[in-house]
């Protein structure tokens, strides 16, 4: 139990992150919000994973990558091949050249399911795929580079260079890929119609959990040797290098760490958007994924989410009041976060923070109070509690908190 | 007494840690160490000098694999140590400090020592790694090895100069290393400190091998058992340090001036 606190949840300040969080994620945004807007919240949340991502590999490992785009795709993807066989049954595809292939495929003239589509008829395997497939493109390019001492600007350039090639190659091999428009018209996941209103209830809610709890994953890395070590060798790494680390190893898993993060991402993006397109693996979404960890702070998974969801808030506020400017104010709002507050909004809440506690004490030293007051003391159960209201020892200096008792004596 | 010298130096040659052989490396044609041989026994404490440029650090580069030789040997312990990746010949039991303190200053003086546990250095190991009472004892003796053990829950970053060098070499202490190998160890140190340094060197010298490199020959003379000259990649003069003071190629090229 300890070390849940302490290490999953991040001591007293990481559980109130995480309470605060979760009150906003499960309970605010789902009383306050009708179920589109919800469900628009629901998919920035899945970009919150990749944001959470770069705080690991860009913030603690220090290593940008511009290509998280790359695993979100292929999480992504390997839900919607899923999603698409079974949208693909014989019945509702009997007018095709070919019955019971996705229709993009047979658009395509292609009269066979292709060999790599077999595995996704199956959801055990399409659940492993999603992770492990991401998982091992990121340690064969983590590998190819990190074991060279590749790092730095020539990384970032490199992952975006894979980002850009995977979207022509999904582009260009529309047969098998469903091309540009990506895979679309999915429907059910063993039966259940995703496309209600209480599936989408669900999926956001699941999605709520499985974010809180990668987040708290993450925490639980950083709080091992393995988080400290991440430190020492944005620092000095050649130190750690000679203190008989292998670095490179760190680097990996740190990377394929990210992709599985990103990855399950993807995967919700897919069930609760209801498609997939390369227009959410390339080069602008995996910047736009850097952008979210950089307004959050990119040193905090939990403001990663703020950042995500601020970004993409002001996103969809500034293009639905001003159409042609609104990608002006984006700019002068990244701009102004990166000038203005380079830890972004991690960062202003360590600035100014104090102050808010310095408001929240006063409150929740009467909650304490009044609490306390409330309950009958044990050594004397016969009394009533209202004479235990009365004001026994007035250990505080602010006469107002009594006032709330005075006011229930009466009743 | 040619052959007196070859079988003395053949019976001893099994006691030598570190054996170096025809050792040479070229920057772009330019030889920073010209085929270097250089013998270290065990326990011993050498030092080694020269002018700048002289190769002394390029010198601890080569053997703790930070620089790949182009030619000639390197053996610790009778293990080829030029063809290891650094981290394998950290675990082989060669440690190194650096010039300019090298440690992490974001993290405390007890994680500093504690990341230099070798236990626990794969990624896995790092995730299972426990902050066991014999790591905590280990680092509790080392720090008062190097007197920091008033500052253990200190930023490394807010330590003086002086505690900055202490605790990288108190980094490697904790390594145990056979062969510990040190940078100008008393750099932009004071006097006192320098004269403190002397006194931990000479202590944690027992039972290991060092390799110092040092400008002060004050220090050196209060440290060294033997003392290496080196000069343009070459060794100019070897010996005790006497021997090599009075040495008239040394003084000529190095003391000199």
């Amino acid at each position: 139990m300890n070390t849940f606190y302490t290490r999953w949840l991040g001591g007293r300040q990481g559980a109130m992150g995480i309470a605060v969080l979760s009150i906003l994620i499960f309970a605010i945004m789902p009383l306050w919000l009708d179920i589109f807007r919800l469900n628009l919240v629901g998919k920035y949340l899945t970009y919150a994973f990749a944001a959470v991502s770069l705080v690991m590999v860009w913030g603690y490992g220090g290593v940008l990558s511009l290509g998280q785009g790359v695993f979100f795709g292929l999480g992504g993807y390997c839900m919607a091949m899923f999603l698409k066989l079974e949208a693909s049954d014989l019945a509702s595809t009997a007018h095709q050249t070919t019955p019971g292939i996705p229709d993009f495929m047979d658009w395509n003239q292609i009269t066979h399911l292709p060999l790599f589509w077999e595995p996704f008829h199956s959801l055990t395997f399409t659940m492993i795929a999603m992770i492990v497939v991401p998982g091992i493109f990121a340690y064969f390019i983590g590998a190819a580079m990190f074991k060279r001492r590749v790092g730095g600007v020539y990384f970032s350039i490199i992952t975006q260079a894979i980002a850009s090639i995977l979207t022509i190659l999904i582009v260009g091999q529309q047969g098998y890929t469903g091309g540009i428009n990506g895979i679309t018209d999915l429907k059910t996941m063993h039966g259940w119609n995703i496309n209600t209103t209480s599936a989408k209830y669900i999926l956001y809610y699941v999605n709520g959990v499985l974010l809180i709890g990668v987040i708290m994953l993450c925490r639980y890395i950083l709080s091992s040797k393995l988080g400290r070590l991440l430190l020492a060798m944005r620092d000095k790494e050649d130190r750690v290098r000679f203190s008989g680390y292998d670095v490179s190893n760190f680097k990996i898993f740190t990377f394929c760490l990210g992709a599985m993060i990103s990855a399950i991402g993807g995967a919700m993006f897919t069930l609760q958007v209801g498609f997939m397109s390369p227009s959410f693996v390339g080069i602008v979404p995996s910047i736009e994924m850097v952008i979210f960890a950089a307004v959050g702070g990119r040193m905090s998974l939990i403001g990663a989410v703020y950042g995500t969801l601020l970004v993409n808030y002001g996103k969809t506020a500034f293009s639905e009041s001003f159409p042609a400017l609104w990608l002006f104010l984006m700019g002068a709002l990244f701009i102004g976060v990166v000038m203005f507050f380079p830890n972004g909004l991690a960062g202003i809440y360590d600035k100014y923070g104090h102050h808010l506690s310095k408001l929240w004490r006063p409150l929740t030293r009467r909650f304490m109070k009044a609490k306390a007051v409330d309950k009958p003391s044990e050594g004397d159960p016969s009394a009533s509690p209202l004479v235990h209201q009365l004001p026994e020892q007035p250990v505080s200096d602010e006469p107002p908190v009594h006032e709330p008792l005075r006011t229930r004596r009466p009743a | 007494m040619n052959a007196a010298t070859a079988t003395a130096s053949d019976s001893v040659k099994k006691e030598f840690i570190l054996t170096i052989e025809d050792l040479t490396v070229s920057f772009d044609g330019f030889k920073a160490v010209d085929s270097l041989n250089l013998y270290v026994d065990k326990d011993e404490l050498r030092v080694v000098i020269g002018p700048n440029g002289a190769g002394k650090t390029t010198v601890l580069d080569l053997i703790c694999g930070k620089t790949k030789a182009t030619a000639g040997s390197i053996q610790f312990k009778g293990k080829e140590l030029t063809k290891l990746s650094e981290h394998a010949i950290v675990r082989a039991g060669v440690g190194r400090k650096f010039q300019t303190p090298s440690i992490y200053e974001n993290l405390t003086v007890f994680q500093n020592l504690e990341i230099s546990f070798p236990r626990g250095r794969g990624v896995f190991g790092c995730l299972t790694f426990r902050r066991t009472p014999d790591v905590v004892e280990q680092i509790q003796k080392i720090a008062e090895e190097i007197k920091l053990q008033d500052h253990l829950e200190m930023d490394a970053a807010l330590l003086s100069h002086g505690q900055k060098q202490w605790l990288e070499i108190g980094m490697l202490l904790m390594q145990d290393p056979e062969l510990l190998m040190l940078d100008e160890p008393v750099a932009g140190m004071s006097v006192k400190e320098r004269e403190e340094t002397a006194i931990l060197l000479n202590r944690i010298c027992k039972g290991r091998s060092v390799i110092v490199i040092e400008h002060d020959m004050e220090f050196v003379k209060s440290i060294a058992h033997k003392v290496t000259v080196l000069h343009q990649g070459k060794i100019l003069a070897e010996g005790s340090m006497e021997n090599v003071q009075a040495n008239e190629k040394v003084i000529e090229v190095y003391l000199g001036h």
